[in-house]
Parts: structure tokens; sequence; C-alpha cells
């Protein structure tokens, strides 16, 4: 008996160093990813606080000699980075908006309506993520040529929002193809419309679907840069990404404005994805149906 | 509370399948009728043609005096249970049950009164703040219930509700169903495979196969008169004996088995229903209970046959016994008494007085 106890201590003792240098070891591996994602982001901090624009620096220091804020001010005085940024999130919010409302529409008729056409414009869909956005640039900007649309917000919202759609579609038909019918047919029963049981039940549950797709509309239109160049001319009109370019000269670059900048226009996309994140959890149909 | 009426319902799905066939169904007020039969067989598609939620190809639905074909769910004035539950996965139990009430713009009070009404009926009180996914199958499957009765509907729909439950839930759970519209006294259709669940809770039988209604009676007039062969077979567990052979006449009338060495007599009573078919190919069918050994026949039978048992499955009360006639299964119920081992030679008889008589062509009954 004893002799079983002592074999079963030694065995769990051994179980639980491996156990404990697996832990470590992972710890490890865990802060070097770490590191190497926040690296970038602390060297471009690291530069904004820099004075005199200077890029390159062999201090190693994150707080660099003579810091301070003096870039974010003259971005916030003296630049018009407030209208960029007034610009971009009206643009966003537009493509966020209407990429909702239209992909959480269209993936709903894909997913539970059976109408000639369905599986052509299913894969029609998914046939123009296939070319490269640059491709599309000079044919989209003929139409909005000849819709007189160039150098207006709606032009390159329309863009954003067409090159955003297929993918969001997709995804939204994926999930709510997840979601029981009866439980729609039961809300039709307990007195509501299709429309009714669309807000009332599948909107609510298809959340973190609803939840990517505005995430993915929102960057779509946050980040992009050579559609706005194109569309965009008036400078009133610019976005934030054309407006960092404008700390680029053809001699020097404002490498603090262009730093602080940077960090800037990457709050409200961390902020939103943080807000948002709640939502994006797995389990929401479970219990409603016999699993 | 209101009748339903199907007059000459079809259902053809794209592609030209026909899952229903000139359905005449006449569900009376207040009644309990259960549609049963196989998979497939298009009882579902039924339920939900009356509930809306298909639409009727051909023919006219009735609830009440009310013409239905195109009228939407939320206007039938039905509450349907589902055979997943269909509940809303994030709403509470209370809300799940309130639901309909609110959509219908019901008082806030009147809303109150009911669920709790519902609750206490059904012993979900305890459980209203919990969410679908804090509930067990049997839980979930009351919360449906609920969902269904807080409205008062003129018609109670259920298609298949008990099939996802364990065996002892699903007995007490059809007592439940049972005792809710006694209490309720509302019209019910209630869809399942299970034969036993139609027996014991319907007024009345629909049985269906391939679209078709096969008959329609009570759970008796079915068990002792089915119109088919098919009736006769799915009502009734273990399910009738059928024998392949022809009527013959010497002195009287009696049956020979195609396969099974079999003579039956035919009894008097029955031989006034038979003449017509002396000569021509039947089949003969009998219930389990129907075949009995030489200490329960009491020498009152005189038709019998030595078998071989192949399988004795005791039921406790009662055994079950298997035999092989050449190719013709054979089931026996006898009484716990006997339990004859595997192997055993026994000498059946059969009680003739219980026979059926189904043509060999069109199966239907003949006597």
């Amino acid at each position: 008996m004893n002799h079983i106890m002592k074999t079963t201590g030694n065995k769990f003792k051994i179980n639980n160093l491996q156990s404990r240098i697996i832990s470590l070891f992972l710890y490890f591996l865990l802060i070097g990813f770490t590191l190497v994602v926040l690296y970038p982001i602390l060297n471009v901090f690291s530069i904004s606080l820099r004075p005199g624009d200077r890029l390159l620096s062999t201090s190693l220091k994150l707080i660099p000699d003579g810091a301070s804020f003096h870039a974010y001010k003259v971005l916030f005085a003296q630049t018009p980075f407030l209208l960029w940024f007034w610009n971009s999130s009206l643009i966003a919010a537009a493509v966020t908006i209407t990429g909702v409302a239209l992909a959480s529409t269209a993936g709903y008729a894909f997913s539970r309506f059976n109408f000639y056409g369905r599986k052509s414009a299913m894969v029609g869909l998914l046939v123009t993520q296939m070319f490269p956005p640059t491709m599309l640039l000079l044919p989209m900007y003929i139409m909005l040529l000849k819709l007189h649309l160039i150098n207006s917000y709606l032009g390159v919202i329309v863009i954003y929002t067409s090159t955003a759609l297929p993918f969001c579609v997709w995804q939204m038909k994926g999930y709510y193809d997840t979601i029981p019918f009866s439980l729609e047919e039961s809300a039709r029963i307990d007195g509501s419309t299709r429309w009714g049981a669309f807000r009332r039940i599948v909107l609510p549950l298809a959340a973190p679907a609803l939840v990517i797709t505005a995430l993915f509309s929102f960057m779509t239109a946050w980040s992009e840069y050579i559609v706005a160049a194109q569309v965009l001319q008036d400078t009133s009109l610019f976005t934030l990404p054309l407006g960092l370019k404008q700390f680029e000269a053809s001699m020097s670059t404002q490498w603090g404005l262009y730093a602080a900048g940077s960090l800037l226009v990457s709050v409200p996309a961390v902020a939103l994805f943080l807000i948002l994140s709640r939502w994006l959890i797995s389990g929401l149909t479970l219990g409603s149906v016999k699993g | 509370m209101a009748g339903v009426r199907l007059s000459g319902v079809t259902k053809i799905y794209d592609g030209g399948v026909i899952a229903a066939k000139d359905v005449n169904i006449e569900v009376e007020d207040r009644e309990f009728v259960v549609l049963v039969g196989p998979s497939g067989c298009g009882k579902t598609t039924v339920l939900r043609m009356i509930a809306g939620l298909e639409e009727i190809t051909n023919g006219e639905l009735y609830i009440g005096d009310q013409l239905m074909n195109d009228v939407p769910p939320k206007d039938r004035d039905i509450a349907m249970v589902f055979q997943n539950y269909a509940l809303y996965p994030h709403m509470s139990v209370h809300d799940n049950m309130a639901f309909g009430l609110k959509l219908r713009n019901y008082p806030k009070p009147e809303i109150e009164e009911r669920v709790t009404e519902a609750a206490e009926i059904l012993g979900i009180r305890d459980y209203l703040s919990r969410k679908p996914k804090a509930l067990s199958g049997g839980q979930r499957q009351r919360v449906a219930l609920g969902r269904a009765i807080v409205r008062k509907p003129k018609v109670f729909l259920f298609d298949e509700p008990l099939s996802n439950l364990d065996a002892k839930m699903r007995v007490q759970m059809r007592a439940e169903i049972s005792k809710l519209h006694k209490r309720l006294d509302a019209t019910m259709i209630y869809v399942t495979h299970d034969q036993v669940e139609a027996m014991t809770m319907g007024d009345r039988i629909v049985v269906m196969k391939d679209g078709v209604v096969q008959q329609i009676g009570s759970p008796l007039e079915l068990y002792n008169n089915p119109g088919n062969k098919f009736v006769a077979g799915f009502i009734g567990t273990p399910a009738m004996n059928f024998f392949e052979g022809r009527v013959k006449k010497e002195e009287r009338l009696y049956f020979e088995g195609k396969e099974a060495e079999l003579k039956i007599e035919i009894p008097a009573e029955l031989e006034g229903k038979l003449p017509a078919t002396a000569g021509k190919d039947v089949y003969l069918g009998l219930r389990p209970e129907h075949i009995v050994p030489e200490e329960e026949s009491k020498g009152k039978l005189r038709s019998s046959c030595n078998l071989k048992v192949e399988i004795s499955e005791p039921m406790g009360n009662e055994v079950f016994l298997y035999f092989q006639s050449g190719s013709n299964p054979i089931v026996a119920r006898v009484t716990a008494a006997i339990n004859p081992k595997p192997g055993t030679e026994l000498k059946m008889y059969f009680d003739t007085t219980h026979a059926h008589f189904f043509d060999k062509d069109k199966e239907c009954a003949i006597a």
C-alpha cells in the first residue's frame, strides 16, 4: 500500500513539474509575441514624442530625451486633423451602417428564401472577391465619373460598401444558416410578421455576425487610401489616411506629426473593437432547440 | 375554441414531390386528434399547412367557419409546440411565454396573470427568470407548452413534442398533455410517429402513409377493425402477424398458408363475410395476443402449429415470444408464467375469432 502511494506521489510530482515547465514555456512564448506586436506601436509612440522630427535613433529609450507632446499640439492646432477625422468618421459610419443594413437583409434572403438565381448570385458575390481592388479602380472611377460622384463622400461610400459587402453577405448568410428555422416559425405563430420575426428573433441571435460585419465594414472605410486618393481631390474632403500623407513631402517628412496622427487614427478602431467584442460570443442559440 | 376542417387538401412541393394527397379530416371542436404514421408519411406537412407554415397547393382549410388558406400564421389564432422546443434563447422563460401576448398588445397585468397561471399549471414557476439554456429537456418542453397555453388559442398544434425526451419523461409528459386537454377543453391536433402516444392520447386517430389518409377512427376502432393491412400492422405493439395464403372451401372455409404450414379453420361468424374470397389469395392477420400456447387455449381453440421459440422477451407482466415459420416471422404475447427458453418447441393455438383478412392485391380489409 505504501509502495503504491509512494509511486503515485512521485508520478504526481513529475506531472506537476512537467505542467509547470510547459506553462513557463507558453508564458515566454506569449511574452515574445506580445513584444513583437507592441514594439512597432511603442516605436511609433516614441517617434511622436521626439523633438525635431527624427525618425531614426540609436537610443533604446522608450521616452526619448527632450520628449514632448508638441507634435500632438501641432496636429490639433495647426493642421486640419480634426476635419480629416470628421470626414473619416462620417464615411466609415455611413459604410458601417449601410454595410450592416444591406448584408443583414441580403444574407437573410440568401439563407431563407429559395429564389431563381440564388446560387448564381452567391457564386457571383464570391467571384468579385477574386479580383484585386486596384484592378477595380479604373472601372469604378469611370462609373463614379458618369454618376457625378467624383470628389464626394457618397462616391467613396459607394465603393467602400460595394467592396465590403460580398464578404459580409456571405458571412451573414453562413451565420443565419445556423439559426433554426423553427424559431422564426414559432414567432410567426406567436403573432409576428416575417419582418417582425427577423427583427425580434433572428437579428438579436445574429449579434456576433453583425459585429463582424460592422467591424469589417468600418475597417474597410477607415484605413483605405488608394480609392480615397483617386476619388477625393478637394482637401476639405480628405480622410485621415489622405491627410497623414500630407505630412510627407518630397524633401522632408514631418515624422513627429505622422507618428502622432497614426497613433490617434488607430484609437477609434481599437475602441470600436473593444466595445463590440462583448458581442463576439458563441452559443447564443444554446437552449433554443434540442441540440 | 373551434373545429378544423381539411377538405381535399394536397401539398405538392417544387419538383413534384407529393407530400399530402387529397386529405379530408374533420376535427370537432374540443377534440384531441392524433395524426400518426411512419416518417415521411406527410403528417407534419398537414400540421404545418394548418399552422400556415406551408402553402396549400389544392383544397380548403377551415378553422371554425373561416377559410384559412391564405391567412398568415399570426392571424389563425393557433399555437404550436415544436418537436425541438423552438424557444427564444435570448429571452427568459417568462419572456418566452409572454412574447405572443406582448405582440397582441395585452395589458401588462393580464400578461402577468396568464404567465403565472400557466407556469403554475406546468410546475415551472421557479424557472421564470431563467434562460432556456439553463433548463433540462423536460423543463424546456414545459416552457414550450406554457408559451402555447397562455395565448388561449382556438387550436393547439403539437409536432412530435415528446420525441426528444427520454422514455420516462415521455410517459410523464404524455399524461400531462392529456390532463391539459381535459383542463383546457381545447381543440388539439397532435402529430407523432409513436403509435403508443396515438393510442393513449387521441380521441380519434388519423393514420397516414405516403401522404394519404389510411383510416380515421377511435383508438379501439383502429385496433379492432383496421381498414387495411398497413393500419393493422402499424397500430399495436408488437405488430400484427400476417400470413400470406388462400381461402379454400371444403366442408367449411379454411385458410391455407402459402409458406407457413398453416391450415386454419375460419370461424362460423366470419364465414358469412368471406365466401366471395374463396379461392382467392389473402393475408390473414392475427394480433400477438391471439396466438396462445396450449396452456392458455383452454381446449377451445382448434387451429394450431408447432413452433420453435427463437427469442423470448420477458416484459415483467407478459412475455413476447418470437418464432419463425418458413419466411414468416411470428410473435406471440403470452403471460409471464410461460417463459420458455429459446429453442423450445411449443404448440401454439390461433384464436381465429379475432382473425382479420385482407385482400392480397389491394391490402384492404375483407373481414
